[in-house]
């Protein structure tokens, strides 16, 4: 499923945090999505950001505008290459961080949205992707 | 460096956040406000997020944060103007905010701030006598 459009955008700081916010909205705005389910991805896209810039060192996020013929959505994607997760269940779980957080991050974000998946070796980093149809 | 404007408002301090929140300006919040409570003997705290599109767990720990704090310097937070698609998507995302007082507008948030403060000076004259 080819993207129609696609953003990247490098996440090292608070204020990049920041820019992917907007950059979801303005994206969600235009794939059509209610405001209640903009509010949601926008707010998960907040969570995986921070969580990659917290716990992964940093990394890119893409946000892509995808279609699969009937429908269309947005698809985020969060790389890093900072020390993976080693029991993504146990990540998962609400309440479990091994930082200062909520530990709601991860299993909140995986709420917010339709589709959800993460991909990590331990040492080598950590993909989650997290897409929502309108 | 930014920062939000905190102001006085009778007995309570009123804040209205309108700008996307970075780390930064959320710790200078925290830093201003509780010495402000301090300085203006304020009683309550009133936090204004109507203009907020979303609340992630980052702001939601911050205003859970700010709560607790006011309220070991003996002042009240309420937190007034959540847009219903915020509310909806915090407790999806397992966030209840449970130690922070809501109120639908800033009208209705000072009108709780002033009924705590009728009951404590109440309390406090029944212990004079």
């Amino acid at each position: 499923m080819a993207p129609v459009t696609s953003d990247r955008m490098e996440v090292r700081s608070s204020d990049d945090v920041v820019r992917v916010r907007q950059q979801v909205r303005a994206r969600a705005l235009e794939v059509g999505l209610s405001l209640v389910d903009q509010t949601k991805i926008v707010t998960a896209a907040s969570e995986l950001a921070r969580n990659m810039l917290d716990y992964g060192g940093g990394g890119v996020a893409t946000i892509e505008v995808v279609s699969d013929g009937i429908r269309r959505g947005l698809r985020l994607v969060f790389d890093d290459q900072g020390p993976g997760i080693a029991d993504i269940q146990l990540a998962l779980k609400d309440g479990f961080t091994s930082g200062g957080g909520l530990g709601l991050g991860l299993g909140g974000a995986k709420r917010l949205c339709n589709e959800f998946s993460i991909d990590s070796k331990p040492g080598e980093g950590t993909r989650v992707t997290c897409a929502r149809w309108k | 460096m930014d920062r939000i404007p905190i102001l006085k408002l009778g007995s309570a301090l009123l804040v209205t956040i309108q700008v996307d929140m970075h780390d930064r300006l959320a710790t200078a919040l925290q830093e201003d406000l509780t010495e402000k409570i301090v300085s203006a003997r304020a009683k309550g705290v009133l936090i204004d997020i109507s203009a907020l599109e979303i609340v992630d767990s980052f702001i939601g720990r911050m205003l859970d944060h700010i709560a607790a704090i006011s309220r070991m310097l003996d002042a009240e937070t309420v937190v007034v103007g959540m847009r219903p698609a915020v509310a909806i998507t915090l407790v999806e995302l397992g966030l209840s905010l449970s130690g922070v007082k809501t109120a639908l507008n800033v009208e209705r948030g000072m009108d709780l701030i002033r009924r705590r403060l009728i009951e404590t000076e109440a309390a406090d004259g029944a212990g004079d006598e």
